[in-house]
């Protein structure tokens, strides 16, 4: 499993594609907390894999103002297609040109498999993470510790 | 390790012996398919075990996916505001393949409760907060899909056929009795 960065860390900046003529940049979203969430790709073949359950649960993370970000090394096409099939009511960041470069900043790559691992990032207010955690990968993590860091986040 | 962080009570849906040794819990959506696959293999795991497991089922509908799991449910709670709970649960999985609102009037009817008395909790929500209540439970707990199953607490993180929560559950009865 990769090392991925710690909390007392700067979140490194990055810009990416969210669709394919749109682009968010970590540092637009300073002043929130952002949930900053690796995993390894589109199409998991089963019900409420990941990002299907972060939807259901979307409310949960806006009662803390918290923005709730995708990332995997998909394409902004598939991602898209995706997004549709799953309603996925958040974006989800393409990481693919050069591919997994963002992933490689946080410790969230996997070289040789050549995906992200499923990694967990909470990051406050002024862009510092505050919260990070890497499931194995064949584990969901689910949502409780997203949850539990945002309650404990100083406000 | 994710564990259940909102204990069972006298609240939940509980079948079989309520000093058995072994809880096993599911979170699951009456619409998800992996759920309706674990049905018949939880009724075999609860005739394996006996007296020695008890089955508690909570709520946790991914209605984005499932636009018909939320009705569902609260139909089942519905039924088990009247004493019927488990029938329902059963019904609905047993029919899973005709979900939907008029399926949920008709077992309602064939299990002898009012379908008019279904039809207006479903209007007004009236078990929604119930169903809100388990879900938001199942979140804290770390549940990744469904169905998530808890083994005396603890968040079961292999398959769910038989073999594999029969083997958690041999697991939790031996270290019990050492």
């Amino acid at each position: 499993m990769a090392q991925i960065l710690e909390p007392g860390t700067m979140a490194p900046e990055f810009s990416l594609h969210v669709t394919p003529d749109q682009k968010l940049s970590l540092s637009e979203l300073r002043g929130r907390p952002v949930i900053l969430a690796f995993y390894p790709a589109d199409w998991s073949p089963v019900c409420g894999d990941q990002m299907s359950l972060y939807n259901e649960i979307l409310a949960e993370f806006q009662k803390h103002g918290a923005e709730l970000l995708g990332i995997s090394v998909d394409g902004v096409w598939c991602h898209d297609a995706f997004t549709k099939d799953r309603h996925l009511h958040f974006p989800l960041l393409a990481d693919y040109e050069p591919k997994g470069d963002v992933a490689r900043k946080y410790g969230a790559y996997r070289d040789g498999d050549g995906f992200c691992e499923r990694a967990l990032f909470v990051i406050d207010r002024k862009g510092r993470i505050f919260w990070s955690y890497c499931s194995p990968v064949a584990v969901n993590p689910g949502a409780d510790g997203i949850l539990q860091a945002l309650e404990e986040m100083p406000k | 390790m994710a564990i259940l962080k909102v204990p069972v009570t006298a609240d939940d849906h509980v079948q079989g012996d309520e000093d058995a040794p072994v809880t096993l819990l599911e979170y699951g959506d009456y619409e998800c398919p992996h759920c309706g696959h674990a049905y018949p293999i939880i009724k075999r795991i609860q005739k394996h075990f006996g007296k020695q497991m008890k089955f508690v089922f909570r709520n946790f509908p991914l209605s984005e996916m499932h636009p018909n799991a939320e009705s569902a449910a609260e139909a089942a709670e519905f039924a088990g505001a009247k004493g019927q709970f488990w029938e329902m649960h059963d019904a609905i999985f047993e029919n899973q393949e005709e979900l939907g609102v008029p399926l949920l009037l008709t077992l309602a009817q064939t299990l002898g409760l009012s379908s008019p008395d279904l039809r207006s909790a479903l209007m007004d929500r009236e078990y929604a907060p119930r169903v809100k209540s388990d879900f938001l439970g199942g979140v804290r707990s770390g549940v990744n899909g469904t169905p998530t199953f808890f083994i005396n607490g603890q968040r079961h993180d292999g398959l769910p056929d038989f073999e594999e929560l029969v083997a958690a559950i041999d697991a939790r009865l031996s270290k019990g009795l050492s």
